[in-house]
């Protein structure tokens, strides 16, 4: 397969298309814009629409009229953008909808800044908007990984019928590595319950996420989290490196996993045993497979480019069995090798 | 072997062109390659660069900050990561436009007056390749052959006249 060189947000909206997208509604900011320029050149000559809509919240609400008739559909923001569309993202899950929403983080709160940040991983993981609900959130660490996590995306949202999450962040959009597109199937799946015309054949199909009846509402948030529970136990993923026999299990996601993946490398040459557990899904938190990673560690260090959101799911993993410290650099700063490797030193290299 | 290359300038002289050939003549030799831009208010006449990285093994963080290899552009540039070379780094400098020098005697800097080499051989707006050129010369990181497949690759197909004029921009930073 040929290697070619491309943006980070220009293979993951190359491979939507390729992967059966057919709508993309989408609002321009920085560091994602790549993803809207690229699918406002290619979308139409693929058979597909692209809609540069008025307002996030205008791109998030056709992406759920886009959903209802069953057809693939995403849209893409960085993180200002994605707390305006996070009441759509409710309507979305409530109404139980496929749907891909690529977040390419940048520094909050507020307009905040707009350099690389993983400081949306609270809101992806734990609150995207009101109500009980969660959503699928992946976390590619490569350009290549921007291709594949998001045509997995596209597959599992129409499997579970529910809106699945790029967490990507600035240095993965914007940077350019090589990456090979494999065979891509331009899927959309079986859709009995799409609202596509019923032409008389069939009763007719609703899209609602509004239940007056509590009773009613509380079963279709009980069978959700049926679902949700299933997720949990197939779908979370990770890549652990060198944990077999770590005394230190680094615990980095997307952009900040490379660093650290460098880091490791860098003690384990001063004879430090280090490791590097890197979650590919951030929800489903992959628990089981950290609990493996960690069984011989008596530390585990949580890089991030946040204050530490991820902590806590880190904790929860390992039932608090093992001190979980911290090392970060928030509001668009990228953590430097050398600091992470100074914490690496000074938490597993003092015996 | 890993090359780590900033490229600084200007907006609009060319130094995410310049990276964007060094990545590509990468890309074509096999190698593991990564390209990251400043990106931001920069604008035409504002600061631009860019991290570049050419490997044998993957690549971690694609952000440089101590590179081993440095295109610097404009004063400003220069300025601002000079002190970032490690010892025994080459720096490449455009000294028709860079009117400083450094005292640090741990690196090897080239001063090459590219932008006037430029406009002497009638290779306006070609000082990022000249100097590239040289670059390629001094560090051994491609050979001529290499860095053209790479120009042929960054060159969009509706500009493709314009990549003789680029090779002969590397052949004469090659040989100053």
């Amino acid at each position: 397969m040929e290697r070619s060189l491309m943006k980070g947000n220009e293979a993951l909206a190359e491979a939507a298309m390729r992967a059966g997208c057919k709508c993309f509604f989408g609002y321009p900011i920085t560091p994602q814009t790549e993803i809207s320029a690229y699918l406002a050149k290619k979308m139409a000559a693929n058979g597909g629409l692209f809609l540069q809509a008025e307002s996030e919240v205008a791109a998030i609400n056709m992406v759920l009229g886009a959903a209802s008739t069953g057809v693939r559909v995403m849209t893409s923001s960085s993180s200002p953008g994605i707390s305006l569309k996070s009441e759509g993202i409710s309507y979305i899950a409530g109404s139980d909808l496929p749907c891909v929403i690529i977040n390419v983080q940048r520094g909050g709160p507020g307009l905040g800044g707009i350099q690389p940040s993983q400081a949306d991983y609270w809101q992806a993981t734990k609150g995207l908007g009101h109500g009980d609900f969660h959503v699928l959130v992946y976390a590619p660490a490569s350009v290549q990984e921007m291709v594949d996590v998001v045509v997995k995306a596209f597959d599992k949202a129409d499997e579970y019928r529910m809106p699945a999450m790029i967490l990507a962040d600035g240095i993965l959009g914007q940077m350019m590595e090589p990456v090979t597109f494999p065979e891509i199937e331009a899927k959309n799946g079986d859709k009995p319950w799409a609202a596509d015309g019923h032409k008389n054949k069939r009763e007719h199909n609703i899209i609602n996420s509004l239940y007056l009846q509590p009773d009613v509402l509380e079963k279709s948030v009980v069978d959700r989290y049926e679902k949700y529970k299933k997720i949990e136990e197939t779908e979370a993923d990770a890549e652990s490196y060198l944990c077999e026999d770590a005394e230190i299990v680094v615990c980095a996601f997307g952009a900040t996993a490379r660093v650290a993946k460098s880091t490791v490398n860098q003690a384990r040459e001063k004879g430090i045993k280090a490791g590097l557990f890197r979650p590919k899904t951030v929800w489903p938190f992959p628990a089981k497979q950290l609990q493996e990673a960690s069984k011989n560690a008596k530390t585990l260090l949580s890089v991030e480019m946040s204050m530490g959101q991820m902590i806590d799911d880190i904790k929860l993993a390992i039932n608090c069995s093992k001190p979980v410290e911290f090392f970060g650099r928030t509001g668009g700063v990228i953590p430097k090798p050398t600091e992470i490797l100074d914490e690496i030193v000074r938490l597993g290299g003092a015996k | 072997m890993t090359y780590e290359i900033v490229l600084a300038g200007f907006g609009g002289q060319g130094v995410l062109f310049a990276g964007k050939v060094i990545a590509y003549a990468g890309l074509v030799d096999g190698k593991e390659v990564s390209w990251l831009p400043s990106y931001g208010p920069e604008m035409r006449g504002g600061t631009a660069n860019c991290s570049v990285c050419v490997s044998d093994e993957p690549i971690g963080s694609p952000l440089i900050l101590e590179p081993a290899i440095l295109m610097a552009l404009n004063t400003p540039s220069f300025e601002k990561f000079i002190d970032t070379v490690p010892a025994g780094g080459k720096v490449f400098v455009d000294s028709s436009m860079v009117d400083v020098t450094t005292d640090r005697t741990d690196i090897d800097v080239f001063y090459v007056p590219a932008t006037e080499l430029a406009s002497q051989n009638g290779m306006n707006g070609m000082a990022n390749i000249i100097l590239l050129g040289k670059m390629m010369k001094e560090t051994g990181m491609f050979d001529l052959p290499q860095i053209e497949a790479g120009l042929k690759k960054t060159i969009p197909p509706r500009k493709a006249n314009l990549l003789d004029a680029n090779i002969n921009a590397i052949k004469l930073g090659m040989s100053n």
